[in-house]
C-alpha cells in the first residue's frame, strides 16, 4: 500500500514497457473471422431484402422470414397475411414494418455489440490489445447511450418472431390439404433457433426474473430466469447460428420459388 | 528438466527493459516457480508478489505472453518447447518495482462504495435468507480481489483519464452482489452503478470474463444485469407505464 494522500490516478507512472502488447497467440483470427462472417451475411441480406422476388411459394405457402410479414403493394396477395399497405417502391423492402427493428434487436443485443466493438471499432481489438481510438467515452453519450434501447427492440423481436412461427404453421398446408416437406422443416427449424435466440437475450432474462430480488416469492419466474439463463449461456452460439439459418432459410424458399430446385415433399 | 528463456521486465518508475534469463523448467511447474527459480539463483533483488501459490490469495498478478495472468496458476505446458517466455508486471497501475504494482485504484474504489445495509429492523443474528435468493450474489463472492479484470478492462487500461469517473469490473460485481442482496435494503445501488462508478463506460468486450481466474461470469451475471437494471429504472417503456399507472416512485425490483 502507498504511503502518501495523493489519489492513485495521479500517483507515480506505469511500467515503460516497450511493446504496446505482447501477446503471442493468434489473437487477430476472432475479430478478422468475424467481420467476415457478419459482411458477408449484411451483403447476402441486403442483395435479398431488394431482390423483391422469389419470396414466396404458392403451392406450399412458404414465406421467407426476410419477407416477413409481407406489407407492401407489391407483395404477392397471398403471401400478405397482414394486409399491403405500403407503397410498393424499389428502395422500400417488403417486410420494412419488421426488418428495422429486427436489425436494431441485433444491433443492440449484448453479444452483437462485443462483436463488432471488438472487431469493426477495435475498442479493443482483443484482451490486452490497445485500444484503436485515443478518447473512449463508451456508452455513456449519444450516439451509443441508445444501446439502452435493447429492451424495446426485446418486445418488437417477440412479436416478429410470433410472426415467424405462425408463418411457419401455415406451410403446412399444400394444394391437397395438410403438407409437410422439406421446406417446411428448414421453416420450423428456423422458428425454433430464432425462438432460442429471442428468448435467451439478456434483456429477456432480466424481464423473466433476472430483476427479482427474492426468487423464492416468485417461483414461476425463478423457473423461467432460469430457462432463459440457459439458453442465454449460449447466446453467442445462438447469435451465429440464427444468421445462418436466416440465411439459408431464405436461400431454400427462394430456390424453390424461382424454380431452381423441387421442394421435398413427405406429405401432400 | 529443461532450460527455457524468460525475459522479465525490470525497473521502476524512472523506465525499465525486459532482462533476459535461461533457466531451468522441471516437468508440472508453474510460471511462479520459474520466477523463484530466477530469483534464488539469478536475480536476488526481482522484485515479485505472491503469497498462498493455489490461485486463492490473488496476489502474483501480472502479464505473461501478453495475457493477465496469475502466476502461480499458469502451467508452463501452456508454452511451446523454445518459446521465449515474457512476463510483464500489470500495465494499468503504476509501477513499483519489477513486477509489482500499486493497486491502491482499487482500494478507492472500493471505498467510495456503500456497505451493505441490511434492513433498520433487522438486528445481527437475525438475517434469514433463503438460498435461493443468495446464489447469485455468492458467485461473486469468489472474487479473490486479483484486479486482473481491472487490469484488462480496456476503459482504464487504454485511457488512464478515465480513472477518476470508472471503477471497474471488481466494483460492478460488488455493487450487483449488493443489489441482488435479499437484504441490502439501499434502492440506490443501479443510480451509483451508473452515476458514481461509471457503468456506462463499459462497452461490455467481456475481456473482465476472460481473464477472471475464478471463472466468475462477471459480464453476463453481473455488468449486463447491472446494465438491464438501470434500463429497467430509465428507458423500459412498460416499466414507466406501470410505475405511472400504479404510482409507484421505484422500479418493483427494488424491493421484490
Amino acid at each position: 500500500m502507498t504511503t502518501t494522500d495523493e489519489p492513485a490516478v495521479t500517483r507515480s507512472p506505469r511500467a515503460a514497457i516497450k511493446a504496446r502488447n505482447l501477446r503471442i497467440d493468434n489473437w487477430r483470427r476472432g475479430p478478422i473471422l468475424t467481420v467476415l462472417g457478419i459482411t458477408a451475411w449484411v451483403a447476402y441480406a441486403t442483395f435479398r431484402v431488394f431482390y423483391q422476388g422469389d419470396y414466396w411459394v404458392a403451392d406450399y405457402h412458404y414465406l421467407t422470414p426476410f419477407y416477413s410479414p409481407c406489407v407492401s403493394d407489391g407483395c404477392v396477395p397471398d403471401s400478405a397475411h397482414f394486409g399491403r399497405f405500403l407503397p410498393d417502391h424499389p428502395l422500400l423492402p417488403y417486410a420494412a414494418l419488421s426488418l428495422p427493428f429486427l436489425l436494431a434487436f441485433r444491433l443492440t443485443c449484448y453479444y452483437y455489440r462485443k462483436a463488432y466493438y471488438r472487431s469493426f471499432w477495435l475498442s479493443p481489438p482483443a484482451c490486452a490489445v490497445p485500444d484503436g481510438h485515443a478518447k473512449y467515452t463508451g456508452e455513456t453519450r449519444f450516439p451509443l447511450i441508445g444501446q439502452n434501447l435493447h429492451r424495446y427492440f426485446f418486445y418488437l423481436a417477440v412479436a416478429i418472431s410470433l410472426i415467424n412461427t405462425y408463418d411457419a404453421i401455415l406451410a403446412f398446408r399444400s394444394p391437397d390439404g395438410f403438407g409437410l416437406g422439406l421446406g417446411n422443416l428448414v421453416l420450423t427449424a428456423n422458428v425454433v433457433l430464432l425462438w432460442c435466440y429471442t428468448l435467451g437475450c439478456h434483456s429477456c432474462r432480466h424481464v423473466m426474473g433476472g430483476r427479482l430480488k427474492h426468487f423464492s416469492k416468485h417461483p414461476v419466474r425463478y423457473r423461467l430466469w432460469t430457462i432463459s439463463s440457459a439458453l442465454n449461456g449460449r447466446h453467442m452460439m445462438w447469435a451465429w447460428i440464427t444468421l445462418a439459418s436466416l440465411a439459408l432459410t431464405d436461400f431454400y424458399v427462394m430456390a424453390v420459388a424461382a424454380g431452381w430446385i423441387t421442394d421435398l415433399r413427405f406429405v401432400g | 528438466m529443461s532450460t527455457r528463456t524468460f525475459r522479465v521486465w525490470r525497473g521502476d518508475a524512472e523506465g525499465g527493459e525486459l532482462a533476459e534469463f535461461d533457466v531451468a523448467v522441471n516437468e508440472g511447474e508453474v510460471v511462479l516457480d520459474v520466477v523463484h527459480r530466477i530469483q534464488a539463483e539469478q536475480a536476488p533483488d526481482l522484485a515479485v508478489r505472491w503469497n498462498c501459490k493455489a490461485g486463492k490469495c490473488g496476489s502474483c498478478s501480472a502479464e505473461v505472453n501478453g495475457m493477465p495472468r496469475l502466476m502461480c496458476m499458469t502451467r508452463m505446458n501452456l508454452f511451446a518447447d523454445g518459446e521465449p517466455v515474457t512476463i510483464t508486471p500489470l500495465r494499468t497501475f503504476p509501477v513499483v518495482r519489477d513486477l509489482v504494482t500499486d493497486v491502491s485504484f482499487n482500494y478507492e474504489k472500493a471505498r467510495e462504495m456503500p456497505q451493505f445495509a441490511p434492513p433498520a429492523d433487522l438486528k445481527p443474528g437475525e438475517y434469514r435468507m433463503q438460498q435461493v435468493d443468495v446464489e447469485r450474489s455468492q458467485e461473486f463472492r469468489k472474487c479473490i480481489e486479483c484486479f486482473l479484470c481491472q487490469n484488462t478492462c480496456h476503459v482504464v487500461r487504454d485511457h488512464e483519464e478515465n480513472k477518476p469517473p470508472f471503477s471497474g469490473p471488481r466494483l460492478f460485481i460488488r455493487a450487483a452482489e449488493l443489489d441482488m442482496h435479499p437484504l441490502d435494503a439501499r434502492d440506490d445501488r443501479r443510480e451509483a452503478a451508473q452515476d458514481e462508478q461509471g457503468l456506462g463506460y463499459c462497452n461490455i468486450t467481456k475481456c473482465c470474463t476472460e481473464v477472471c481466474p475464478e471463472h466468475i461470469h462477471i459480464t453476463d451475471n453481473a455488468i449486463i444485469p447491472m446494465k438491464e437494471r438501470v434500463a429497467g429504472d430509465r428507458y423500459d417503456p412498460l416499466v414507466w407505464l406501470g410505475r405511472k399507472i400504479f404510482r409507484k416512485g421505484k422500479a418493483p425490483s427494488a424491493t421484490d
